[in-house]
């Protein structure tokens, strides 16, 4: 390298922190951190380039296990966080990351926003259908008739939250879901998502090993979907509403709907100026 | 001395005074707002500072309305004990407002015959009556209408130049032609020469200064405009009653200067919005009202924790719960002190005046930007709707100056949360090459990564109080008024717009003699005990005065100052605003 302005290529490793996780051996999880930090490597970006951003619970960890920009914030409110920071620093790729509770319980509400606006996001969701950090304790997604849980012993006996098919009624651009059985694919995935303009949902099936073991399972029960994306909103509904959950390793869904974005003032005007409307 | 024509049979000329309070009403449609807001700049461009409350009914549109102004040759913060004069275009629903419309034996009460008789509610305390038929004598103008007619009368009564209506209606009218402008200016004339036949109410003595530049501003642009002169270029946005203007100003605000507003879907966005634009280098504010700042207390707490600089502005209502949404209480305090959980030290704010949002606001964002921290700034209803004819306010050197970290090749070394000897440690803007950090609401070591040992949570403990309690706030922090007369040995302390009844009590005291000394605080939190030992001084009796109905304001001092050894809580709950007499009342209690 003679330019000294030029860094030298990056390696996955240089995007991982020197913090031990504190997830559970054989946590779904490790997969969708090493997934990002290729799909990092991929994109070319350097770290100071990215923001990563999450909300409570075991996978909204993952900022503090990176080498970039991260935010650990409330419970419930990655969202809004990510939303304020890209829109007041466009230049930043910005990732938020979390669980199926933080994204589609308590944080419902910014979900169902975040898709609607449309921002140029990209959220990596990891489901396991249950509360981890809390020791096990039934999520949006869990089954209703799961009974593994002290505090509903009889099951939710409530419909499950369906992300992908509410995302895409929401208004998200960008629709996948992948398993973290194939880290590689994920990588794939994240980077399509991140370099799709606007707000792209990314489903993770990761399982929990320790409160879910019956997600085990799920390594044999994914297959790879058998059709490719498509840009047609109803088709794409179709197909979410007919699925079973478990086709994965495809993009379902990639729209053109117009990203949210912040338009600066060709021509900024001083503060001064502003005094004049409220001379008399 | 004028030489208009005074009221017949009246040898006397009235007198003429230091201000005039008037309240126009009248049912929707009546233009009774209109109306107001033509009184206001014409007063304005007679040279008179003017203060100006709406009072309007539950009704989403139209219903009756109640604009209320006073006018003074001298700067003013808030309302008169009574009103001069009352003009009702009708009295559709007007006893709504009764308790709000101080009269007394002095006041005139004016309305127009053919609608009716005015509500008994308002005539307990023997108000004089007189009539004016506004719609018969509007008819009589091509396209005249009954509020011109009133506002004509209104100026031919406290004694305002007609010169000075006509340069306002044909500024306001221009759009609408000349037709519309010689409409409104002939049914002004017609009820001014028709004032003749009224009996005298007290008359504005000339302005002191008429040349002098006046603004028109209320206190919620105010804020936005200090907001934007501190530095704020970020703003996420939940509608809530009374804040919503200070957002509504500053969309297209923001924009013109390069910065942006965003809606959100609720306050619980619009907090973690600000803290993320924040955290990205820009600072941050958004404005709501008790409901809002109930829900954003969590993320207050985030930003305490992570060290993110945000301005979070509350319009106060009266609470508890929805409470009166479109009214004042000062009642929020305790909760914009103490609703953290957890410690949590952080910045709470209050101007004290209308033109005062300005200098507040800005200097709120030059603190929280300088510590770090969030700051609360707490104005409430009846500043942040009511409309003021100020003085400019002087454009103070004071902007957010963030302590930023530099770029550096060892990314091993960055510190964000430092244990430095002011608290406040050089804060990494995304983007930066080497400080790459993740912020945390988690308890952290220096270096950010959680941790529960007890050693990490006391030293970031202390250096996030260090930041505060180490800090020369300045002189800022409180405004401090002498009595003509001197300081005596009482001492008044109040805050935020208790402040403007308080002020003119203390003049009032004074002319009568007695003297005092007036603290309004500006900084609420964290406590300044050693400045408030000065201040205090040798005064042996304290008058706290605020509005809320717990006293929070007077608990507050109890906890964290030394008062004199006497001490009287003045405290009223909203929406009725402390009115300058009451405080009198108090003071006067000691004097004998």
């Amino acid at each position: 390298m003679d330019a000294p302005a030029e860094r030298k290529k990056l390696a996955a490793r240089d995007f991982k922190s020197d913090i031990k996780p504190i997830w559970c051996p054989g946590c779904g999880d490790y997969a969708v951190l090493n997934a990002l930090t290729k799909a990092f490597v991929e994109l070319g970006r350097t770290p100071e380039q990215i923001a990563v951003v999450s909300g409570i619970g075991c996978s909204s960890r993952i900022p503090a296990y990176l080498s970039a920009y991260g935010f650990h914030g409330v419970h419930g409110r990655a969202l809004p966080i990510a939303t304020g920071l890209k829109l007041a620093r466009p230049d930043l790729t910005v990732v938020v990351t979390g669980g199926d509770g933080d994204g589609f319980s308590i944080g419902g509400n910014h979900f169902l926003h975040a898709c609607r606006r449309n921002v140029d996001l990209t959220y990596i969701v990891m489901d396991n259908q249950v509360y981890g950090m809390t020791k096990g304790q039934a999520s949006p997604t869990t089954a209703p008739d799961w009974e593994g849980s002290k505090l509903t012993p009889e099951g939710t006996r409530i419909n499950p939250f369906q992300p992908l098919v509410i995302g895409l009624a929401s208004g998200a651009n960008f629709i996948a879901r992948v398993s973290s059985s194939d880290p590689i694919n994920i990588a794939q995935i994240i980077v399509q998502a991140i370099g799709h303009p606007g707000f792209s949902l990314v489903q993770v099936l990761s399982p929990c090993i320790t409160f879910r073991p019956d997600q085990q399972a799920w390594r044999d029960q994914v297959r790879t979907a058998s059709v490719d994306f498509t840009g047609d909103a109803a088709r794409a509904a179709r197909r979410l509403m007919t699925d079973d959950g478990f086709n994965v390793g495809k993009v379902l869904f990639k729209g053109n709907r117009p990203v949210f974005e912040h338009d600066a003032a060709t021509k900024p005007c001083s503060v001064a100026e502003l005094d004049l409307e409220f001379a008399l | 001395m004028r030489t208009n024509e005074i009221g017949k049979g009246d040898a006397q000329p009235p007198m003429t005074t230091a201000s005039v309070s008037l309240v126009i009403a009248g049912s929707g449609g009546a233009g009774v707002v209109t109306a107001g807001s033509l009184l206001l700049e014409a007063a304005a461009a007679a040279g008179w500072y003017a203060w100006m409350t709406r009072s309007s009914g539950p009704q989403i549109r139209g219903g009756e309305a109640a604009a209320m102004l006073r006018f003074a040759t001298d700067p003013i913060h808030c309302h008169d004990d009574c009103f001069d004069l009352l003009v009702a275009i009708d009295w559709d629903n007007i006893e709504r407002f009764a308790a709000e419309i101080a009269l007394d034996s002095r006041s005139l009460v004016v309305g127009d015959p053919d609608l009716g008789k005015p509500h008994e509610s308002l005539l307990h305390n023997g108000p004089r009556q007189a009539a004016l038929p506004f719609k018969r004598l509007a008819a009589t103008v091509a396209d005249g209408r009954p509020n011109m007619v009133a506002l004509g009368a209104i100026a031919s009564l406290i004694g305002l130049p007609p010169q000075a209506m006509r340069k306002v209606v044909e500024t306001h009218l221009a759009r609408k032609g000349q037709a519309a402008i010689d409409a409104s200016l002939a049914a002004f004339k017609t009820g001014f020469d028709h004032a003749s036949s009224l009996p005298p109410v007290r008359r504005l003595a000339d302005s002191a200064a008429p040349g002098s530049q006046r603004w028109s501003i209320t206190g919620n642009e105010a804020t936005g405009l200090g907001a934007i002169r501190g530095g704020v270029r970020f703003v996420a946005a939940y509608p809530i009653t009374p804040a919503t203007e200070v957002l509504e100003w500053m969309a297209p605000s923001l924009s013109k200067v390069g910065g942006v507003l965003v809606q959100a879907e609720d306050e619980l966005a619009s907090i973690n919005q600000i803290i993320g634009a924040s955290y990205g280098g820009t600072p941050s504010l958004t404005a709501t009202s008790g409901p809002g700042l109930s829900l954003m207390m969590e993320s207050l707490g985030l930003a305490v924790a992570a060290e993110i600089p945000i301005v979070v502005v509350d319009v106060m209502r009266g609470g508890p719960s929805t409470g009166i949404p479109t009214k004042s209480e000062q009642a929020d305090l305790n909760i914009a002190v103490y609703g953290l959980h957890g410690d949590a030290p952080h910045l709470v704010l209050a101007p004290a005046s209308v033109s005062d949002c300005v200098l507040t606001t800005q200097w709120a964002v030059h603190l929280a930007e300088a510590l770090q921290t969030p700051a609360i700034v707490l104005t409430d209803q009846a500043m942040g709707q009511s409309r003021a004819v100020i003085s400019r306010p002087a454009d103070v050197a004071c902007t957010g100056q963030r302590e930023v970290a530099r770029p550096t090749s060892d990314a091993s070394r960055y510190q964000r949360y430092a244990l430095t000897e002011s608290g406040v440690s050089p804060m990494a803007i995304p983007g930066t090459h080497g400080l790459a950090y993740t912020a945390d609401g988690l308890e952290h070591n220096e270096s950010g990564t959680p941790s529960s040992r007890a050693l990490d949570h006391q030293v970031q403990l202390d250096k996030r109080s260090r930041k505060l309690t180490g800090f020369n706030f300045g002189d800022w922090w409180a405004d401090v008024i002498d009595a003509p007369t001197g300081p005596g040995d009482i001492i008044i302390i109040t805050w935020g717009s208790s402040t403007g009844p308080a002020r003119e009590a203390l003049q009032r005291f004074s002319d009568s003699g007695g003297s005092a000394r007036l603290m309004s605080l500006r900084l609420i939190a964290p406590a300044q005990p050693a400045r408030m030992a000065d201040a205090i001084g040798s005064a042996t009796r304290a008058l706290v005065v605020e509005q809320s109905h717990s006293g929070q304001f007077y608990r507050m001092l109890r906890a964290f100052y030394e008062l004199p050894r006497e001490v009287r809580s003045l405290h009223q709950a909203g929406p009725l605003p402390i009115r300058p007499g009451q405080i009198i009342d108090q003071l006067n209690a000691w004097r004998t």
